[in-house]
């Protein structure tokens, strides 16, 4: 195809991309590098019969003036960077210096609200990532010995929790779980202590959204491990079958290799998809001991008083570098994958 | 022989029988039980005396003088203006699913007929684009969006939607179309097509197994997104998600927690409707997707 007509062929979908997807990375970078306008402070003198008083006040004139004349707010270069919500240099320096033990230094650290985040967000990930790809393993399997009539109506029983988007998803077992709800009640009776509550604790609501995090990805473990079940070469199997080999030997040394390359890709793209938790944050209401990294900034976004640009820009960044990191494995796949197609 | 290899003996298909139901309990129960609860009062959904309140409907039928009642739809429907959230969700949906195609199929087309180096590096970018976490972008845009004073209504979401759509669209459909010959286009090529009647008249008309699964993921993506809909609309356009949330925010009286409740069942039931018609393109672009990136 010529230059040109490929041109206009992609020039829509091209545009699109560029103005709304890499441009608004550069804008976030732009807004990481400002940080809000100061106040302009006023003293103002009351008098009253019994004596004057001097107060410190906005000046709300001058400070809109400022606002309308920057919109963006002041520059900060990499400030915002450094800062206590973000990367926090000056707390760990001084947490390093002040501390003892490696352990009191890591309790500081890990209470920094960005290291914090950064704890839960890989928690999540690495919790969740292993069991979905078992999982997904063990149900495709079981799936694909079902007669043919009803895998039809198991499959889409089983992808349900995929479709669903994380919020209702997470909505939808949070009132189960809740303390009044089925299953948190039952919880209740079955440890006879009616103030168990999931929600109570931090480690129960970890292990809460790593369980909905599990229920939520291994359809998608399924769907994909139960197509590559089909492309599973006859041959080997049946030989191994005269051979003698038993079902699980079957299952264990040949069935497996030839799935392992799914299961790594199926690996990596949970990884990154995990590495965005936020939607059941909100669901569960695990605002208060569980933030990630995406929470930070959609908390940013949404402060009451003025949403805190530079702040959410920082953050931003801060996780696409993280999702850079977990992505390079698979665009090195794919570029090795074209150098073999062509 | 393939018939020896797979028949199973009686225990297998016991202990895989019940590991099926087992797991069929965890995946389906939860919208069972929320679609049943729905039709209960706040007090037997949410039972602190009894749980076994929500299956008999106990308070319910003291509160409304029926063991059902649609009380909460009703509610949410007329008074919670969920009406108004669906209408929004099927503005968005429809136009995130055409545009998209429209742009989707012309880009793909072209990616997957060219020969030449730069078609790799534009898939890679793609590649990246997709990977990128929605909220980050979001926080890129709510600057710029507020500064041109198009924050806050439906095509602005629309068109944002349709662009973080693109990527996955894009490696959908380039490895739908480079299934679909060569030769069928180039023949028409020889006989003085040009490249767009080629598209029109050769590879439209056997490109729609490919765009209805590219489609519905689409309307996956329009239609749950709450990142993007929560942060880009104003309360009064808020599109169904994003609705579901507000009700949950503002618990001046019980009954909105019930509006939740019911909205759920309203806004997941035409989806998996949907799905239960399209599951076997969802399955095949899922694979394709997967292995693709």
């Amino acid at each position: 195809m010529p230059h040109r007509t490929f041109f206009w062929f992609i020039l829509p979908t091209a545009l699109a991309m560029i103005l709304f997807i890499g441009l608004p990375i550069v804008s976030s970078f732009f807004q990481s590098l400002h940080i809000e306008n100061e106040q302009v402070l006023m003293e103002v003198e009351n008098c009253d019969p019994f004596g004057c008083t001097t107060n410190v006040r906005v000046d709300v004139e001058a400070t809109e003036k400022i606002e309308a004349e920057n919109p963006l707010g002041r520059f900060n270069g990499f400030g915002t960077y450094t800062d206590r919500n973000h990367l926090a240099f000056d707390e760990i320096r001084e947490a390093w210096d002040n501390t003892s033990s490696i352990g009191e230094f890591k309790d500081i650290v890990l209470n920094l609200p960005f290291y914090k985040a950064l704890l839960f967000t890989l928690t999540f990930c690495f919790a969740v990532t292993p069991p979905v790809i078992v999982l997904g393993f063990i149900v495709a399997l079981s799936v694909n010995t079902l007669a043919k009539s009803l895998k039809g109506l198991i499959v889409f029983g089983t992808i349900l929790p995929m479709i669903v988007t994380p919020l209702i998803g997470s909505l939808v077992l949070f009132w189960m779980i809740d303390s009044q709800g089925i299953i948190g009640a039952s919880i209740q009776i079955l440890f006879d202590d009616p103030n168990l509550s999931l929600k109570a604790s931090s480690n129960l609501t970890w292990i809460t959204l790593i369980i909905y995090g599990i229920w939520h990805n291994t359809p998608f473990a399924f769907v994909v491990f139960y197509a590559a079940l089909q492309t599973v070469p006859q041959d080997p199997l049946e030989a191994a079958y005269i051979d003698g080999a038993t079902r699980f030997e079957r299952v264990r040394f040949i069935v497996i290799p030839h799935l392992y390359p799914v299961a790594t890709f199926i690996m990596l793209i949970c990884l990154m998809d995990n590495f965005r938790v936020f939607e059941p944050i909100i669901g569960f209401s695990a605002e208060g001991v569980a933030q990630s990294l995406s929470w930070m900034i959609y908390q940013d976004l949404r402060n009451e008083n003025k949403m805190l640009f530079g702040s959410a820009g920082a953050t931003s960044m801060l996780t696409i570098l993280g999702i850079a990191f977990l992505l390079t494995p698979v665009l090195i796949r794919t570029w090795k994958e074209f150098k073999t197609e062509r | 022989m393939n018939q020896t290899i797979n028949k199973y003996s009686k225990q297998i298909i016991i202990v895989n029988s019940i590991f099926i139901l087992f797991w069929l309990t965890i995946s389906i129960f939860p919208f069972i039980w929320t679609l049943w609860g729905s039709f209960k009062v706040k007090a037997d959904f949410f039972s602190r005396a009894d749980w076994t309140y929500a299956l008999s409907g106990f308070n319910t039928l003291i509160e409304t003088g029926a063991t059902t009642t649609f009380k909460a739809y009703l509610e949410s429907w007329t008074e919670g203006e969920f009406g108004r959230a669906t209408m929004n969700t099927m503005i968005v949906t429809v136009s995130v699913v055409s545009i998209s195609l429209f742009l989707g199929t012309l880009g793909a087309y072209a990616l997957s007929r060219s020969t030449f180096k730069y078609t790799f590096y534009i898939l890679i970018i793609a590649l990246i684009f997709r990977a990128m976490p929605h909220i980050t972008l979001v926080s890129g845009y709510l600057f710029p969006f507020f500064q041109l004073n198009i924050w806050g209504i439906l095509p602005t979401t629309i068109i944002v939607l349709v662009a973080i759509n693109q990527p996955f669209t894009l490696w959908l459909l380039y490895s739908f179309f480079k299934t679909v010959p060569k030769e069928l286009d180039e023949s028409a090529l020889i006989d003085g097509c040009s490249y767009f009647q080629a598209f029109r008249y050769i590879i439209m008309p056997v490109m729609w197994p490919g765009v209805v699964t590219a489609g519905l993921f689409s309307m996956m993506l329009a239609y749950n997104d709450f990142t993007v809909t929560a942060l880009l609309l104003n309360q009064h356009n808020y599109t169904m998600v994003p609705k579901i949330n507000a009700y949950l925010g503002t618990v001046e009286y019980g009954g909105n927690y019930m509006w939740a409740v019911s909205s759920v069942v309203s806004a997941t039931a035409p989806l998996f409707m949907i799905i239960w018609f399209f599951q076997r393109q969802l399955i095949s672009g899922l694979t394709a997707g997967a292995v693709k990136g």
